[in-house]
């Protein structure tokens, strides 16, 4: 059953250290308020779960959150590198982060998987290429029908999942659209989910393309408009594509970095829960 | 607006975008990377493949973007699209499916045999550059009809080993696709800012087939860190129009532009 959190309240319950956190959003709907809290609260030794680590993920691998990095494909996109990313695996700064890659393909059919209650996805991928053998999350499976293999990629069941969509009703069902990525299938493959939302509203309209996740499978609702800031909410918001470049320079150097998210995120009160 | 370059002068780069575009025929269904694939794709709408289907990994089918996008993930995508779907749906129902006709590909790396490196330069545990890795690329080389990659061409791109393979192009050689469990017929076009290179129908190694305007031989052949095989008919292209330069260079500058 959701409830409706402050934020604060809902990383505090929801996020311990040592957690698989699966933060999604596929180019949109990027849960960077949520993520700046888990940086504020200082949690440690996630294993941090994502398709597309972009930005957020840098920060809260350079803010020394994350243990591991579960992921298919780490960008600024359109941009270039993350500059935290690449210091924490070519340098150890702050600290190591252990690396475990698969495709869109293979991480996708993972959250399948663990949201379907099933052990494996299948799919053609990782035959003739490195990826293949690089994780125990992958192997090969013989078709007890054709006799052909194909890959096998173990289900992913992450602690809690977060995401950020544009409404949510008083009940707490929430409903996304526009690019919704991985979204559904991250949240009900998590044992426990965070929804960050634009807008309350007494009652959803259901919308083209909208995935609506019902109240029961969600966890805490929090009400935070511009969470997504500088990704974006169809409807609501515009990628800010200028702070994308700008994090280029910001990111490049670790003492810049730290001083950009003491002033940008640390020092930065929590948001409150806007008045209903 | 006077520095804007010359129309009758063009860059390398500006040469391998227009070569790439001129590649992509119109009514194709085309799974876009971001990046020059983009840039080309989106050229090649505007100029010469109107009804260009553009599918972006991001979930939009059908793109009409009047901007270049700096993500996958703008706004205009899926604004504009002819639908939107989850990305678990796009890596089923439509790229594992065979529903998509060219992969449009970038890398870091390439070898003889049209294999990709987006991962890493050195060695993956010890890695000098940690590249993103491999997003969607293994499985749109796997499963679209055919593939064409675009590659800027020197010794530090086209290697005789790549330091990881991310992406399986004809593997060691003829028979390996379908060795592999690989159902798409592989790159069928390699796009360099020095020419053009086609695998070899029977040995499956890229050829040169073409050279872009004042670039010679030795050129391309310095470029390349194994012996470049060389078509017996090495063809020149034809320079940028003024139309397509003008295209290009107004996508360039509107890029990721929102309002």
């Amino acid at each position: 059953m959701a409830t409706h959190l402050s934020l604060a309240d809902a990383v505090s319950a929801y996020v311990r250290d040592g957690d698989v956190v699966a933060m999604e959003g596929f180019t949109h709907l990027i849960p960077f308020a949520a993520g700046h809290e888990i940086i504020r609260q200082q949690r440690r030794d996630l294993t941090l779960v994502r398709l597309t680590p972009d930005v957020i993920f840098d920060q809260l691998i350079g803010m020394g959150c994350a243990r591991k990095l579960l992921f298919s494909w780490g960008g600024n996109p359109g941009v270039g590198s993350l500059h935290r990313l690449r210091d924490a695996v070519e340098r150890g700064w702050p600290n190591p982060l252990e690396l475990e890659e698969h495709s869109h393909a293979g991480l996708s059919a993972r959250y399948v998987a663990g949201a379907s209650g099933l052990p494996f996805g299948v799919l053609r991928a990782y035959q003739g290429t490195g990826l293949e053998g690089r994780s125990d999350s992958m192997a090969s499976v013989r078709c007890p029908f054709t006799g052909e293999d194909v890959a096998a990629v173990a289900a992913l069941n992450p602690d809690v999942a977060v995401i950020h969509a544009q409404q949510s009703d008083r009940e707490g069902n929430v409903q996304l659209w526009g690019l919704t990525g991985v979204q559904k299938e991250a949240v009900l493959a998590a044992r426990a989910s965070i929804v960050t939302v634009e807008e309350l509203v007494e009652e959803l309209v259901q919308q083209p393309g909208g995935v609506v996740l019902p109240h029961w499978v969600v966890g805490a609702v929090v009400h935070v408009p511009g969470g997504s800031h500088p990704s974006y909410a169809a409807g609501f918001s515009e990628r800010d594509n200028d702070f994308y470049l700008q994090w280029d320079r910001v990111s490049r150097d670790r003492s810049t970095f730290t001083s950009w998210m003491k002033t940008h995120v640390l020092d930065v009160p929590s948001p409150i829960r806007p008045s209903t | 607006m006077t520095s804007d370059p010359p129309i009758d002068s063009y860059t390398p780069s500006e040469m391998m975008a227009v070569a790439a575009a001129r590649a992509l025929a119109d009514g194709l269904v085309c799974f876009v990377g971001i990046g020059i694939p983009s840039l080309a794709a989106n050229l090649a709408r505007q100029l010469t493949a109107p009804h260009l289907v553009l599918v972006y990994e991001s979930g939009a089918i059908g793109a009409k973007p009047t901007r270049l996008p700096l993500s996958i993930g703008d706004g205009e995508l899926a604004e504009t699209a002819d639908v939107v779907v989850s990305v678990p749906e796009m890596f089923t129902y439509w790229l594992q499916a065979g529903r998509i006709d060219v992969g449009f590909l970038g890398a870091a790396q390439i070898d003889r045999f049209a294999n990709l490196n987006s991962t890493v330069l050195g060695s993956y545990d010890s890695p000098t550059v940690r590249l993103p890795g491999a997003g969607g690329a293994p499985e749109i080389a796997g499963a679209c009809r055919e593939v064409v990659v675009v590659i800027p061409q020197s010794q530090r791109t086209f290697v005789d080993r790549l330091d990881f393979r991310t992406t399986v192009g004809f593997g060691d050689g003829p028979g390996d696709r379908k060795r592999l469990g690989l159902t798409g017929a592989g790159p069928s076009l390699v796009v360099t800012d020095l020419g053009l290179l086609r695998p070899d129908p029977v040995t499956c190694e890229l050829t040169l087939t073409q050279l872009h305007p004042g670039v010679c031989l030795d050129q391309a052949r310095g470029a390349t860190g194994w012996a470049l095989a060389v078509s017996d008919d090495v063809s020149v292209g034809s320079a940028p129009s003024k139309l397509e330069l003008k295209t290009l260079r107004t996508l360039q500058a509107t890029t990721g532009d929102t309002t």
